[in-house]
């Protein structure tokens, strides 16, 4: 099995944050390669399309059909943005490129912009990872010292120009329209689509947003051909993914292993349990994906198609393990308090809905849970999905409506004994 | 009321975007004045509008809507703890209880000495190192009341490079 063999397959080097190990393993190849050999930008871009890269920041839309969007021969400036915004509960695969592989993240970006002719680019981190956020800076500083970055990159007349914009603290900066409203020095609230970023995004210039691991990907993509990269996984889910496996595991851990692998597997990776415990569930995309019952995500495999016929989503690859020793209510109480923290108070729905969702799941918790209450939730959830700008709410939603379908003797035990069915059934075992 | 270091930091970031976008700067311009101050005082927030010619409400707006941003005196170190599902799932709880315990001051407060402030925070994007918490330039990872009782007594000892 092709095993953390494209995004992060430097990892275990020293050094790997250096162009010069960078550049010893291959590294700038790529674009060597499109800028001498030289490809042109519709040649990347079909074998983007070719190699069913799908956006690896949790949407899955496919890389290269978005690529196309960019429109030619446009007045001023059109910029190239990463979304490096990390931040759905789960999530902690672009922390280690970055941290790991930066040049990677930026010789997929030099290639992007080339590819759709963007002048400027913009790496989006979150303010908290101040460490990563150095390592890209020295990496984007070694790239202008070897004349990867610039005017006239390797003597050629293209020219790109990269630079990192940090964040201060909001989840919702990684809704793409919300990070360039941030990176205008606004507050983080999404902007309303259409018009789309690719003909009204940053400063209102054609704008083309990508994840990191997305971009970290693109070298190898070119390097060996759209069909390469297809074939390391299944057709409509090309390639390898970075699967962030955390939760009730002996061994947490970012395994990039191909689109596809059982869930058996990457369970087993992560080394699998702690002794003597049962799978409850699985969130396997982040909390923002609904969650799947352990039995029946033991029979499933990892890719956007085999994960959404089961009823929830790939999301970025976030595997969120959840053992028999915890209370499924207690456990959806704090992912609905993360929403109702983030949401940036925009649409009524969830600036309200989230806080409603809360509260209500706070008190069934806390044994003061009414018989309603479960037909509230589901009512509420109801109200607001699809009625925000953004896919925030939504998010918010999908583990309440998913775990009361799931687990329904759990909250019922909450509401009529007040008590908990978890902790109860240990107290008399 | 910034040292020229910081208004040279400032102008570094200014340049990074076009010259009529002075408020792309603006998230990084009260990051470097909070870092020298402490936190962000209103007068503060005003004096960093001015320096990028913008209206002091869009400061104002930026200051109260990101969370990184402290508008009241905090310790000189703050214990920012994630509490969201992974880190929770392995016990962010306890660590938040024995730090409470340990210090004497509840969430969102600060030690008496100025040395230590306490939050909770939503999800850090280190879900693999739970439990985890930010502490300035850096994360401290895979968290035990042990390991951070071993902390605290470095960070009183004055060691601030303790990981």
């Amino acid at each position: 099995m092709y095993v953390n063999g494209v995004t992060l397959r430097n990892r275990g080097l020293p050094d790997s944050h250096r162009i010069g190990v960078y550049r010893q393993t291959g590294g700038y190849g790529a674009l060597a390669k499109v800028l001498q050999g030289p490809m042109s930008p519709d040649q990347i871009i079909s074998e983007m399309k070719l190699s069913a890269l799908r956006g690896r920041g949790g949407a899955g839309f496919p890389t290269g059909l978005k690529w196309s969007f960019m429109p030619k021969g446009v007045a001023g400036t059109k910029y190239l943005l990463c979304n490096a915004d990390e931040g759905e509960p789960g999530t902690c695969k672009d922390r280690d490129i970055m941290r790991y592989e930066p040049h990677r993240l930026i010789e997929g970006m030099i290639i992007g912009a080339y590819a759709m002719g963007a002048r400027s680019g913009y790496i989006y981190i979150r303010g908290e990872f101040v460490e990563p956020i150095r390592t890209v800076e020295a990496a984007i500083d070694e790239a202008y010292a070897a004349g990867l970055l610039g005017e006239r990159i390797l003597g050629t007349d293209f020219s790109f120009d990269l630079a990192v914009h940090r964040g201060a603290g909001a989840y919702i900066c990684g809704e793409e329209t919300a990070l360039m409203e941030s990176l205008e020095g606004k507050k983080g609230q999404p902007r309303f689509k259409p018009p789309f970023p690719a003909s009204y995004g940053l400063y209102g210039q054609p704008t083309t947003i990508n994840n990191v691991e997305t971009f970290a990907s693109v070298p190898d993509i070119v390097l060996h051909g759209g069909e390469w990269f297809l074939k390391l996984g299944k057709p409509n889910n090309g390639g390898t993914k970075i699967f962030s496996v955390t939760g009730h595991v002996r061994n947490p851990g970012n395994f990039e292993v191909p689109m596809g692998t059982p869930f058996r597997d990457l369970l087993g990776m992560a080394g699998g349990l702690h002794p003597g415990r049962r799978l409850k569930a699985v969130i396997p995309g982040g909390t923002s994906t609904a969650m799947v019952a352990g039995d029946a995500m033991m029979e499933l495999a990892m890719d956007y198609d085999s994960i959404s016929k089961a009823g929830s989503a790939l999301g970025a690859g976030s595997v969120i393990v959840i053992d028999d020793s915890v209370c499924i209510v207690r456990v959806v109480e704090r992912i609905a308090r993360f929403y109702m923290h983030e949401s940036c108070g925009q649409c009524t729905p969830c600036r309200e809905g989230m806080g409603w969702l809360w509260r209500v799941l706070h008190r069934i918790e806390n044994g003061q849970g009414r018989e309603p209450d479960l037909d509230l939730l589901q009512n509420v959830g109801s109200r607001i999905e699809g009625r925000t700008i953004c896919a925030l709410a939504d998010g918010g939603v999908a583990p309440v409506v998913s775990s009361l379908r799931l687990f329904p003797e759990e909250y019922e035990h909450h509401i009529r004994q007040g008590s908990c069915l978890v902790t109860d059934s240990r107290s008399v075992a | 009321m910034l040292s020229e270091a910081s208004l040279a930091e400032i102008a570094r970031e200014r340049a990074k975007y076009p010259p009529e976008r002075a408020r792309s700067a603006l998230l990084a311009a009260l990051r470097i004045a909070q870092a020298e101050h402490g936190y962000l005082p209103e007068t503060l927030v005003e004096y960093v509008a001015g320096l990028l010619e913008l209206p002091a409400i869009q400061a104002f707006e930026v200051a109260t809507f990101y969370s990184m941003y402290d508008l009241r005196p905090v310790g000189k170190y703050k214990f920012c703890v994630c509490g969201s599902v992974s880190c929770f799932l392995n016990g962010s709880d306890g660590i938040l209880a024995h730090l409470q315990e340990r210090l004497g001051v509840g969430l969102g407060e600060t030690t008496p000495d100025g040395l230590f402030t306490i939050a909770e925070v939503e999800c850090l994007g280190a879900c693999k190192d739970a439990p985890v918490m930010q502490l300035g330039d850096r994360y401290v990872e895979t968290l035990t009341p042990e390991s951070l009782d071993v902390l605290i007594g470095q960070l009183r000892g004055g060691r601030d490079d303790v990981r």
